[in-house]
């Protein structure tokens, strides 16, 4: 056991954080991982163990001092471990997402010079085997589950424990390497380099120090009141900052459980087999949640859906309130106390939520639906703002006073400024050091002063709340002055059940108009249910009760947004619903189905004129493929409507 | 991974001038061929051909009126079915025959029946060695859980499962009693090209791992060429082929019979 007493004058590191763990809490469960049915655990002690074998075996097979070691593969202990292997030896983890594309893999392979690899299975030594050619410098491929790899015998595949034996002698042979080798780290070091998913560029490899891992994760436990009895769930990619925070930084300085699910699928069951007291997911994980309680509940006896229809009533009045600490009379009290016992009580045990003390989102933007739907059942979700680059570590919603519409208020430590054209910089304990070789990045990205250009526009509220409007390269202005965030509106509009997708035009311009298009499900279901017939996709969008429907929802946006100062201006005049879905194979979506908005203005440019010139229809002719190949087209005669709009400050009243 | 490296072993099996008659209907007439250990042969023929009914006389259900079936070494002609099991024949069925409303877990737990050796008594009030068999079977149960990736599904109940999934929880119960011989009757039937993907290489796995010889039943031609070693064709209850997929491919009388009659 390594001596924690004396403390390294070279500061702690996340590494030297486990030994210390293993020193004071040894005993308590670190990480479990559900095998065969059943879930074993590690203590703070064994993991510490594991660490050092692991260590010594790369040591061994010729891994040194400023390595770097790629992590390819789901969460599991092994691979956490390696981690901090890694580290111990002044090694740096890099991890990548394993369903990334050959090209990404092999562009992070060189770009991160990595010489030796540690992955999950089968499945990842075949692709490592396959871009081996083109990586250089790979020389070792480590696996951890030994399924399916009998009759491997390629010279660069070991089996993980094959290492952990040479780890074993190698520490005989040299007791105090260990030890030797964590004296040498720094606090400065880098800990981890998370490669940016590159949508648009190439991936950048973000560098970050334990100083800042360490730090960002203090300043979270602080304000969460984190402690070591916690459990969490592991399941989000390691690569992404997010689990690397949550589930790695975090636990070494809270020293809480971390939980690795059987696999990918039993993610669901393994929650409830937990109860997980911190939870962090993107809003898409939440919403799946919410979709299957609403489709089970369809199939619930009748007494059931009452119950549920009946409290879910006054969770939505009451519950938020009572969320935020909010005086609530003495009624409703009641009625929320029994809806308690009767729904919101087992749902929460349902979706394994029950020890839930605080639960996040963050990622993308999340509906308010959603949103409140957890928080009124006595969930206590909450937003995040943060990226790689700022290890996550921005703003946090604070208990009491977490709105919808804002992703919290500034972290102790953080420090906010609004620069041109609305651009949020930051400067964070947890900000990156450098981009990895890539000084030109670094110098772009970070200001002199040392704030991280977050390329988000956005601005804060009196009450000191940052509000995140869009991203600040598709800002742009009225011809009034208004700022117009067209990303900010279409989130908005798309929030709703009966719009699909949404293209707002208004950049120098007088007034803000858009393209609609309806979600066929949604609006087909409730054309039925209205008695109203219809022929096909291009005749429901263009029926005059689709266009009114549309025109509450659009009016609805207004009227949020004439309470908001600065975007009380960009409100849509005029909209028209589109005869055609909007579609990756006619290129008017990128494959990840966000809107192509300049080809979209183009395509369509005589709807934009229309929507300008104040015509009340137009004629359009639109060339579609179908999925066979061939080409068709469409043509129909839209009408155009007006939404009211609605004074600043009026939101309400109206 | 080779193919070439997996080595055949002895002959396992060896069905000798096998005939069978039901009434006057012959089902089968003069059937020979041999499994080595190791193997994956596939019995193919059209509709009615006796495919069935030969996996029916190997594994003990029928007995020939004719020929005879040596396994292992031992010569037999009547044998019963739990006898066949208890020598490590196993197999899953046509019509998927599993227990509709028990869980996955337990489905596959029924396929250990014959390696349970502790007393009723015993089992009911869970003591002494009954427990600990209970555990070391719960154990190879669960191994096989883990190599067909049903964790997700341990404890639903089978009747709620979509058949694809029925059909791999079936061959995890023939999987359970460690079986020598193992024999799949029509496996992917009903399936859909994902499924049959991940059918096959169960299959191949299991094969592979465990080193079960395989005998199936199966109508996908592409399926039956890509995963066999050899193939017996079978038509009107007489063999009318016998070889490895090449061969199988060119041989007219086959294609005539089966792959259908080219002008």
């Amino acid at each position: 056991m390594l001596d924690s007493s004396s403390p390294n004058p070279r500061g702690d590191t996340l590494s030297s954080l486990i030994f210390k763990n293993a020193a004071n809490r040894g005993a308590k469960t670190a990480i479990r991982e559900k095998d065969l049915g059943i879930w074993q655990s590690w203590s703070w002690a064994e993991v510490a163990e594991e660490v050092k074998l692991l260590a010594s075996g790369l040591a061994a097979n010729g891994y040194v001092r400023g390595n770097n070691l790629a992590i390819i593969g789901d969460n599991r202990p092994r691979l956490y471990w390696s981690f901090a292997a890694s580290q111990s030896i002044g090694g740096v983890p890099v991890p990548l997402y394993q369903d990334a594309i050959a090209d990404e893999m092999i562009y992070v392979f060189n770009d991160a010079e990595i010489e030796f690899a540690i992955v999950e299975d089968q499945e990842q030594v075949d692709k490592l085997l396959e871009i081996l050619p083109q990586c250089e410098k790979l020389k070792c491929i480590i696996y951890d589950d030994p399924r399916g790899m009998r009759h491997y015998d390629h010279p660069a595949v070991m089996a993980y424990a094959d290492v952990r034996e040479l780890g074993s002698k190698f520490l005989t042979e040299q007791p105090k390497f260990i030890e030797d080798e964590l004296n040498k780290c720094h606090t400065d070091d880098v800990s981890v380099i998370l490669y940016t998913s590159g949508t648009t560029s190439k991936p950048k490899g973000v560098c970050l120090t334990h100083k800042s891992c360490i730090e960002v994760a203090q300043g979270d436990m602080g304000f969460d009141n984190y402690t070591d009895d916690g459990e969490i769930l592991s399941y989000l990619p390691m690569a992404w900052v997010g689990d690397h925070l949550f589930s790695y930084a975090q636990s070494i300085v809270t020293g809480f459980t971390v939980n690795c699910p059987e696999s990918s699928e039993t993610v669901m069951i393994d929650l409830r087999e937990i109860g997980p007291t911190y939870y962090f997911a993107p809003p898409r994980v939440f919403e799946n949640l919410l979709t299957q309680v609403t489709i089970r509940m369809e199939d619930a006896s009748n007494i059931k859906k009452w119950l549920f229809g009946k409290f879910m009533g006054v969770a939505r009045h009451t519950g938020l309130d009572i969320m935020d600490g909010k005086p609530v009379s003495l009624k409703n009290k009641i009625l929320y106390g029994l809806g308690n016992i009767f729904v919101y009580g087992p749902l929460r045990n349902n979706l394994g939520m029950s020890r839930i003390k605080v639960a996040y989102t963050g990622g993308a933007a999340i509906g308010p639906d959603l949103y409140s739907f957890y928080r009124s059942i006595g969930i206590n979700l909450k937003q995040l703002y943060g990226q790689t680059e700022t290890l996550a570590y921005v703003c946090k919603q604070p208990d009491g006073d977490a709105r919808i519409d804002s992703v919290g208020t500034p972290m102790p430590g953080v420090d906010i400024k609004v620069g041109d054209k609305g651009e949020i910089l930051v400067k964070s304990p947890g900000l990156l050091k450098e981009y990895y070789k890539n000084p030109g990045a670094t110098k772009e990205a970070i200001t002199a002063e040392g704030f991280f250009k977050t390329g988000d526009a956005g601005f804060i509220d009196q009450d000191g709340h940052l509000k995140i409007i869009d991203r600040a390269k598709d800002v742009g202005v009225l011809n009034d002055g208004t700022m117009f965030a067209p990303q900010f509106l279409e989130n908005k509009l798309k929030f709703f059940p009966f719009i699909k997708e949404a293209v707002c035009f208004g950049d120098g311009r007088d007034a803000v108009c858009t393209f609609i298009n309806i979600e066929m499900d949604a609006v087909g279901n409730w054309a039925e249910r209205q008695g109203l017939g219809y022929s096909g996709y291009v005749d429901l969008a263009g029926k005059s009760e689709v266009y009114a429907l549309l025109q509450e929802c659009i009016e609805q946006v207004n009227q949020d947004l004439a309470m908001e100062d600065t975007l009380s201006g960009s409100q849509i005049k005029r909209f028209l619903i589109l005869h055609k879905e909007l579609d990756a194979d006619d290129d008017e979506l990128t494959r990840t189905r966000k809107v192509r908005r300049d080809f979209v203005a183009e395509k369509y440019g005589v709807l934009v004129k229309a929507l300008y010139d104040g015509s009340k229809t137009c004629f359009i002719e639109t060339q579609v493929k179908f999925e066979d190949g061939r080409s068709g087209t469409i043509s129909a005669d839209l009408a155009i409507s007006d939404a009211k709009m609605i004074p600043f400050n009026q939101g309400l009243a109206a | 991974m080779n193919d070439n490296d997996r080595k055949l072993g002895p002959t396992l099996l060896k069905a000798d001038n096998i005939s069978l008659a039901f009434g006057g209907v012959k089902a089968l007439t003069d059937i020979s061929f041999e499994v080595k250990e190791r193997e994956v042969l596939a019995i193919i023929g059209p509709n009615g051909a006796g495919k069935s009914s030969m996996l029916n006389v190997i594994n003990g259900v029928y007995h020939p009126n004719a020929g005879s079936v040596t396994y292992k070494g031992t010569v037999r002609q009547q044998m019963k079915p739990h006898e066949a099991a208890k020598q490590g024949i196993a197999r899953t069925f046509q019509n998927i025959a599993l227990f509709k409303g028990m869980s996955v877990l337990d489905n596959i737990m029924t396929g250990r029946t014959l390696k349970m050796s502790a007393g009723f008594l015993a089992q009911c009030l869970y003591v002494g060695r009954a427990r600990n068999e209970e555990i070391e079977h719960r154990k190879k149960v669960e191994e096989i859980i883990d190599f067909l990736q049903i964790q997700s599904i341990r404890k639903t109940p089978v009747g709620r499962l979509p058949y694809g999934l029925q059909k791999r929880v079936e061959l995890g119960r023939a999987l359970a009693a460690e079986p020598t011989l193992l024999l799949l009757d029509e496996p992917m039937a009903g399936m859909n090209i994902e499924e049959k993907e991940d059918m096959s290489r169960f299959i191949l796995d299991v094969n592979d791992e465990f080193g079960t010889t395989i005998v199936l039943i199966e109508h996908d031609m592409g399926v039956v060429m890509d995963l066999s070693d050899r193939i017996v064709v079978l038509d009107y209850g007489k063999k009318i082929g016998d070889g490895t997929p090449a061969e199988i491919r060119n041989n007219k009388e086959v294609i005539d019979a089966y792959l259908g009659v080219s002008d």
